[in-house]
C-alpha cells in the first residue's frame, strides 16, 4: 500500500516537475513570475489532442506540441516580457494574469467548454503488477518522458554554452551582456525549452487522465507557482525536489490522513508554513 | 427599476472592494492577489452568526470587519517577511485556504454553503442599496483621510521606495500593517451586504477569479487614487450589463484589458500621474515608475 502511494506520488511529482522546472528557469532569466505558463501547459494538452487524432502517433503528438508550445513561450517572451522588463514586479505580473485568463478564455472559444476525451475509444490497458504494486502503462510512460526530459534540461542547463549562458544571465543580466553573452536570444531560448517542458506535462497529463478541457490549467498554475517558491524562485534543481516532495505529500497526506483539506490546498498550506520560517524558500541558495 | 437596483448594489460593492484593494496595493505598493477572500470571511461572518446564533444583521457588520481585519493582520504579517512576487503568491495562497476551509469544512456548510440568508424586515432592496452606496462612500472617505494624514505620505514613501522610506524614519512595518488590516477590514464590511444581497454564500464564489477581477478594476482604474478605483469599478462593473456579449467573453476582454494596460499605461486610466500635463516634472507613483 505505501509502495503504491510512493509510485503515484513520484508520477505526481513528475509532472509537477517537468511544469514547474519551466516555471523557475523563466523568472531565473527574466526575474518575472510566468503565470502564463500554465496557459502553454494547457495549449500543449489541446494540440497534443490535436496531433495526436490526426496521426494517432504518440511521440509525434508528444514533438509537435513541444515545438509549437516552444514557439508560443518565445513569443509570450518577446512580445509581452521584453518590453516590460524593468518595471516594477507588479506591473508583468498583472501582464501575465492577463495573459493566462485571456489564454483559457481562447480555448474556450476556439475548442469548446466541454471536455474532451485524449484516447477516444482506446481503453487503459490493463496495468503491470510488481510485488503489490499496480503501475499503469501510462504512468511508465510519464515516468520515462519526464526523467528523459528533466536529464535533457540538466544537460543543456549545466553542460552546453546555451546553459552557461542562462547561468549568466540569471545572475547578473548587465554583466553577462558586458562579456558578449546575447542576452535576448538566450532569454527567449530559455523561455522556449522551459514552455517545451510544459506543453509536453500537458500532453500527458491529458493522455493519463483521457481529458483536455479549457480550465485544466487553473490548479497546475497557482500549485507550480507554490512549487517555484517553495524551491527557492529561479532554482531548478530545488524546484524538481519541491515538485516530488509536493506529488509525494499529497499522495501520502490523502491516503493516510483523509480529506483533512482538499488536495490542491496542500500546497499553498505547506508553502506558506514554509515561506514564514524561510522567507526565501526552502532550497534557496545561500547569498540570494 | 429592480434592474437597476441589483445592478446599483453589485456596483456600489465592486466600489467598496476596489477602493479597499487600492488602499493596500495602490498606496501601500503591497501585491495582493487574494482580495475576494476578506469578502468572504465577512460575509460568511455574516452567515454564520445570523443562521447559527440568531445575531442580527446589524451587529454582523463589526464581526465582519473585525475577522476579516484579523486575516489581513495576519497576511500583512507575512508581508513584513516577505516581499513583491514572494508576497504576490502568499496572498493568493491565502485565498485559496480560505475558500478550500470554507468549502471542505462541514461547520461552514460544506460544498453547499449557507443559505437563506434574508436582511432583516424593513430592509428591501433599495434600503440595501442605501447602505451598498453608504459603505462605498465610507470606503472614499476612509481613503481620502488616509491619502493626507500622516499613514498615506508613509505608505506612498513606502511603495515608492522602501528602503528609502525606512532610512528617512518612516516604520515600515506598522505602516504596512495599517494598510492591510484596513483594506482587508472594509472588504470584509462588504460581506453582510454581499450575504443578503445574494442570499446565500459559498467559498468558490470568493476564489482567484473574483479576486483578479478586483485587481483588474483597480489597475484598469489607475492604482493609487479614489478616482480611479471608482472609475475601474464603475467602468467594468458596468461593461458586461450595458454590452451582454462581454459576459460570454469576460476573461477574455479582462485580460485582454490588463495586458493592454501593462503595456500601454501601467498607471490606468486615471492612476497617479494621470491628471498632471505632460512635460511637467511630478512625483513618481510606485507602479508609474514603468512608464516610458
Amino acid at each position: 500500500m505505501l509502495l503504491q502511494q510512493l509510485v503515484n506520488g513520484v508520477v505526481a511529482g513528475g509532472l509537477y516537475a517537468l511544469v514547474a522546472l519551466g516555471l523557475t528557469m523563466v523568472y531565473g532569466v527574466l526575474r518575472i513570475l510566468h503565470v502564463a505558463h500554465a496557459g502553454i501547459y494547457t495549449l500543449g494538452a489541446y494540440l497534443g489532442l490535436v496531433f495526436y487524432s490526426a496521426s494517432h502517433n504518440f511521440p509525434l503528438a508528444l514533438l509537435g506540441a513541444m515545438a509549437l508550445g516552444a514557439l508560443a513561450g518565445y513569443l509570450i517572451q518577446r512580445l509581452l516580457y521584453q518590453p516590460l522588463l524593468g518595471a516594477p514586479p507588479l506591473v508583468p505580473l498583472i501582464a501575465s494574469i492577463g495573459l493566462f485568463i485571456l489564454l483559457g478564455d481562447t480555448y474556450r472559444l476556439v475548442f469548446g467548454a466541454q471536455t474532451l476525451a485524449f484516447r477516444a475509444g482506446v481503453a487503459e490497458p490493463e496495468p503491470y503488477r510488481l510485488a503489490g504494486v499496480a503501475i499503469t502503462g501510462t504512468q511508465v510512460l510519464i515516468l520515462a518522458v519526464a526523467a528523459a526530459l528533466l536529464a535533457v534540461t540538466w544537460l543543456v542547463v549545466n553542460r552546453t554554452r546555451i546553459g552557461l549562458a542562462w547561468r549568466a544571465v540569471a545572475t547578473d543580466l548587465e554583466i553577462a551582456r558586458a562579456m558578449g553573452v546575447d542576452a535576448a536570444r538566450a532569454v527567449g531560448l530559455n523561455v522556449a525549452l522551459g514552455s517545451a517542458l510544459a506543453a509536453a506535462a500537458g500532453v500527458l497529463v491529458a493522455y493519463h487522465y483521457n481529458e483536455v478541457f479549457p480550465a485544466m490549467g487553473d490548479v497546475p498554475a497557482y500549485k507550480m507557482l507554490a512549487i517555484v517558491v517553495l524551491g527557492g524562485l529561479g532554482n531548478p534543481v530545488g524546484t524538481v525536489a519541491a515538485s516530488l516532495f509536493l506529488g509525494l505529500a499529497e499522495t501520502l497526506v490523502v491516503a493516510y490522513a483523509g480529506y483533512l483539506l482538499p488536495r490542491d490546498a496542500i500546497a499553498f498550506v505547506a508553502l506558506i508554513g514554509a515561506l514564514m520560517l524561510r522567507p526565501q524558500g526552502l532550497f534557496a541558495r545561500r547569498g540570494t | 427599476m429592480y434592474y437597476y437596483v441589483v445592478v446599483g448594489i453589485a456596483l456600489a460593492l465592486y466600489v467598496t472592494l476596489t477602493l479597499s484593494l487600492n488602499i493596500i496595493t495602490g498606496y501601500g505598493g503591497q501585491p495582493t492577489l487574494g482580495h475576494a477572500a476578506f469578502l468572504g470571511v465577512g460575509a460568511y461572518t455574516a452567515a454564520m452568526l445570523m443562521t447559527r446564533a440568531g445575531v442580527s444583521w446589524w451587529l454582523t457588520f463589526p464581526a465582519a470587519f473585525l475577522t476579516a481585519a484579523l486575516l489581513g493582520l495576519v497576511v500583512g504579517g507575512a508581508s513584513l517577511r516577505v516581499r513583491e512576487d514572494f508576497l504576490a503568491i502568499t496572498t493568493m495562497g491565502v485565498g485559496f485556504v480560505v475558500v478550500a476551509v470554507f468549502q471542505y469544512t462541514p461547520w461552514f456548510g460544506g460544498v453547499m454553503g449557507i443559505g437563506g440568508l434574508v436582511p432583516p424586515p424593513g430592509v428591501d432592496k433599495v434600503a440595501l442599496l442605501l447602505i451598498a452606496t453608504g459603505l462605498a462612500a465610507f470606503t472614499a472617505l476612509v481613503s481620502w483621510w488616509l491619502e493626507r494624514s500622516w499613514a498615506g505620505i508613509a505608505l506612498r514613501a513606502l511603495r515608492d521606495d522602501e528602503a528609502a522610506a525606512e532610512a528617512m524614519g518612516a516604520d515600515t512595518r506598522r505602516f504596512k500593517l495599517l494598510a492591510f488590516v484596513i483594506g482587508t477590514g472594509l472588504a470584509g464590511l462588504a460581506g453582510p451586504i454581499y450575504a443578503v444581497h445574494l442570499g446565500f454564500v459559498s467559498g468558490p464564489d470568493f476564489g482567484f477569479h473574483f479576486s483578479i477581477t478586483l485587481l483588474t478594476m483597480a489597475v484598469f482604474g489607475g492604482l493609487g487614487t479614489i478616482r480611479g478605483a471608482v472609475a475601474g469599478a464603475v467602468i467594468l462593473g458596468l461593461a458586461p450589463e450595458v454590452f451582454r456579449f462581454i459576459s460570454d467573453y469576460r476573461n477574455l476582454v479582462y485580460g485582454g484589458l490588463l495586458i493592454l494596460m501593462m503595456l500601454i499605461r501601467p498607471t490606468g486610466l486615471l492612476g497617479v500621474t494621470s491628471l498632471r500635463l505632460p512635460g511637467l516634472p511630478g512625483r513618481k507613483g510606485g507602479i508609474s515608475r514603468a512608464a516610458p
